[in-house]
């Protein structure tokens, strides 16, 4: 998971070298559609997540995750949004996120380094000899089993989307019964900080 | 910084509680207007503001102005907004009342006018319970507002007011909505004064121009060969007419408005190429395609303005944009040099800038744009059959009017349609804030409130509202309000009997099949003009206009209402379709 970090980070900074485009040129890296995390801080008020969600919907961008929840001061609310568009896009996401009257910081992670962590809920089938299988793939992952019955284990897992996806897929799909995930919550590395 | 919140200004009153007044805080909420400097509110009452409208009975600053219908109260105050500067201020009541006012809000919204509007909402603690009248106004409002507020605590009100006078009239401007439920505007807290200031850790509009952007836009501007500048609503809203004239005093440059920022350069100034668009001149159109460096202040290079993007982009140019709102830029256009900044601040630095530098720009540089130039202006294309004896031709009543006022103090409102082009293109609108008019939205209606908003406010002022006999329909019923309040305004209806710039593009692109555009069985606009009190005089022949326009502006203290029979097939020229390049357009009926 390192490389698929570092191979943003690459990018990140080609994207920073290019100068802006004028109309002719219309760019096709621009066009890409990638990856962006983006952070939030806004005001622990009554209907500001609506806003937000509200402007992606009614501008027609992409939520694929969405965290929300108060801040060590609780009047501030701190989100991750995962989304992806081209770089237009995005520019235009994260300048319509500052219009918005109660969001004091916006912050696209995926500009710098940044790591990003997803927890996951797995309810799987365990009987005969998959009970010895799932613990054992559990305890690959890192994951922990936090529920138990005699038909079924409830796994606990945290980690990057990627590798929360790579755990499902190494399971026999007929053995998933359930699936929660929290989506990504991101945070930048080193001395990056996003305070008010 | 600590968040100056609710809580703050809680505690705040309850260490002053002692001897601070109790007032309810619908007459915190009149006090907080009172505060604002506000002289008038447009609104029409109802169950949940019925506190409100007590407080404001008890007072007699404020005038309140009832009108018929909601819709039209935010329109007035819009108008009023536009004309003035000054943040317009509109009541209504719960459920249908935010209802009706949401298409004036949209309206407000799409233009970013500055406005506070005051809704009722069902009790606090009704509220979710499908309460009669009761609807989700904060979530209804909220894709077409800056921001709104639900105030839950009679406390709030004097410092949410003061939010949303402050939100509405900085940085891009736009409405806010207050939503206040019956029992906050019922009950009866201490009261310790309006606040002086507001500070919002989540809202520092930008004011002051990027300095090293400035000097990168100078450079590209003195080295220019084909410039040309390029200004919207955003330089009337922000103030900044003087110094855009002295930019282009300074550098005799071309200068075209949008729709929305006519009246920003003198009309009858040769520097002004004439609006541009999707129905701008050919000379505005095909300067903007072919220019090397382009100046966009306050505008937002919409779908009406630039056309297909694809084609605007196949010449290529240098692209300034001045613009206090950041999203604005680099949104339908890719720009070169973005200046986030309030663009009476950035064109003074830049002003600054050029005194400063030893370049100068001579007449002698620009001499074969301009050559260019008075090429396409020389076509006339806005030119139509004005002789024509046996029809009223449109563009004729714009022009007669606007020689007879154009030296007089006169607004001109309009409805949206084929008359509000061609009072774009035909009335020589020279000074700012005197082109009244729904832009972003194209709301049909709004110009009769439009006008008696503008002319509550500026009484001596003559108001005329441009429309025609489908948009009027729309609002008609405000002409009872003129009389209530005593605003004479001048309606110059130009009736075709067709929904008109429907008609044209059914001509235009779907093979001339009227769908629904004809209006049959329409009203005797004299006899309902009469009937609300007023004047009504029908015009039918073109030899008759100027009379007629004469015998109106005479009537001043009398609204009159003007049904011109006009040629039921003009055409709006130029035109360019839609999905077409600016320089694709059609010149006349002779290229359909």
């Amino acid at each position: 998971m390192r490389r698929a970090r570092i191979l943003f980070k690459e990018e990140s900074i080609v994207r920073r070298a290019r100068a802006l485009p004028c109309a002719g040129e219309g760019g096709e890296k621009r066009n890409q559609q990638m990856k962006h995390i983006i952070a939030v801080l806004l005001e622990n008020e009554p209907g500001a997540l609506s806003r937000v969600v509200g402007l992606f919907s009614a501008r027609g961008y992409n939520i694929e995750s969405l965290t929300v929840a108060p801040t060590e001061d609780p009047s501030l609310s701190r989100m991750t949004i995962q989304t992806n568009g081209s770089d237009d896009v995005i520019e235009q996401i994260t300048k319509h996120l500052n219009r918005l009257i109660e969001v004091v910081k916006v912050v696209d992670l995926t500009e710098g380094a940044y790591t990003e962590r997803e927890l996951m809920l797995v309810k799987v089938r365990a009987v005969g000899k998959e009970r010895e299988e799932m613990k054992r793939m559990g305890e690959i992952f890192r994951g922990r089993i936090i529920d138990v019955t005699d038909r079924s284990y409830t796994l606990e897992l945290t980690g990057d989307q990627a590798k929360n996806d790579a755990f499902l897929q190494a399971l026999d799909p007929t053995a998933i019964l359930e699936t929660v995930r929290t989506g990504a919550c991101g945070i930048g590395r080193g001395e990056r900080i996003l305070r008010a | 910084m600590k968040h100056n919140s609710a809580e703050n200004a809680s505690a705040a009153m309850a260490d002053t509680a002692a001897k601070a007044p109790e007032l309810m805080g619908a007459e915190i909420l009149v006090k907080a207007l009172q505060a604002e400097g506000v002289k008038q509110v447009w609104g029409y009452p109802g169950g949940a503001v019925l506190y409100i409208y007590d407080a404001l009975y008890k007072q007699d600053t404020i005038q309140h102005v009832l009108v018929r219908h909601e819709q039209a109260a935010v329109h007035a105050a819009d108008g009023f907004a536009r004309a003035t500067g000054e943040v317009g201020v509109a009541l209504v009541t719960s459920g249908p009342g935010v209802t009706n006012a949401v298409t004036g809000i949209a309206t407000a919204y799409m233009d970013s006018i500055p406005m506070v509007i005051v809704t009722g909402q069902v009790p606090t603690a009704a509220i979710g319970l499908d309460a009669f009248q009761e609807c989700d106004t904060v979530g209804i409002t909220r894709p077409i507002v800056k921001h709104n507020f639900l105030v839950k605590n009679a406390e709030d009100v004097a410092l949410t007011m003061k939010k949303a006078f402050h939100i509405a009239r900085s940085g891009r401007p736009g409405p806010v909505v207050v939503d206040i439920p019956k029992d906050v505007s019922f009950k009866r807290v201490p009261y310790t004064g309006y606040p002086e200031s507001v500070e919002m850790r989540s809202y520092n509009p930008v004011r002051k121009g990027h300095g090293g952007q400035i000097r990168k836009a100078l450079q590209l501007l003195l080295a220019a060969k084909r410039p040309y500048i390029y200004t919207g609503g955003g330089v009337l809203l922000g103030d900044a007419v003087a110094e855009l004239r002295e930019l282009v005093d300074l550098l005799g440059y071309p200068v075209t408005n949008t729709l929305m920022g006519l009246g920003a350069f003198p009309a009858s100034d040769k520097r002004f190429l004439g609006m541009l668009g999707m129905h701008g001149t050919l000379e505005a159109n095909n300067t903007m395609q072919n220019c090397d460096v382009l100046l966009a202040v306050g505008a937002r290079f919409d779908d009406r303005v630039i056309g297909n993007p694809k084609h605007f982009a196949q010449n290529e140019r240098k692209i300034i944009h001045v613009d206090v709102d950041p999203s604005s830029i680099s949104k339908r256009v890719k720009v070169d040099i973005p200046i986030v900044g309030d663009c009476k601040d950035v064109l003074r630095e830049l002003i600054n800038m050029i005194k400063e530098s030893p370049q100068r720009v001579e007449p002698s540089d620009l001499a074969a744009w301009w050559t260019t130039i008075e090429g396409w202006r020389a076509r006339n294309c806005l030119a139509y059959d004005d002789q024509n004896q046996e029809v009223i031709k449109p563009q004729k009543v714009i022009q007669t009017l606007w020689n007879m006022t154009k030296d007089a103090d006169a607004y001109v409102t309009s409805d949206v349609g084929q008359h509000q082009m061609w009072a774009a293109q035909y009335y020589g609108f020279d000074k700012p804030r005197r082109w009244i008019n729904s832009g972003g939205l194209g709301t049909m209606g709004v110009g009769i409130p439009y006008a008696m908003g503008i002319k509550l406010a500026k009484p001596e002022a003559e108001v005329y509202c441009v429309t025609g006999e489908g948009s009027v329909q729309m609002c008609i019923q405000e002409l009872s309000t003129c009389l209530q309040y005593n605003t004479p305004i001048k309606v110059l209806s130009l009736n075709n009997r067709y929904l008109g710039m429907v008609r044209q593009w059914q001509e235009v692109e779907y093979a001339g099949r009227y769908s629904s555009s004809y209006m049959d069985a329409l009203p005797d606009f004299v006899k309902l003009a009469e009937s609300y009190g007023h004047v009504g005089m029908l015009i039918e022949r073109p030899q008759d206009v100027e009379g007629a326009l004469h015998e109106a502006r005479n009537l001043k203290d009398r609204t009159v209402f003007m049904d011109f029979r006009t040629d039921q097939t003009e055409n709006v020229f130029p035109m360019v379709q839609a999905g077409k390049g600016i320089t694709e357009m059609l010149m006349g009926s002779e290229d359909l």
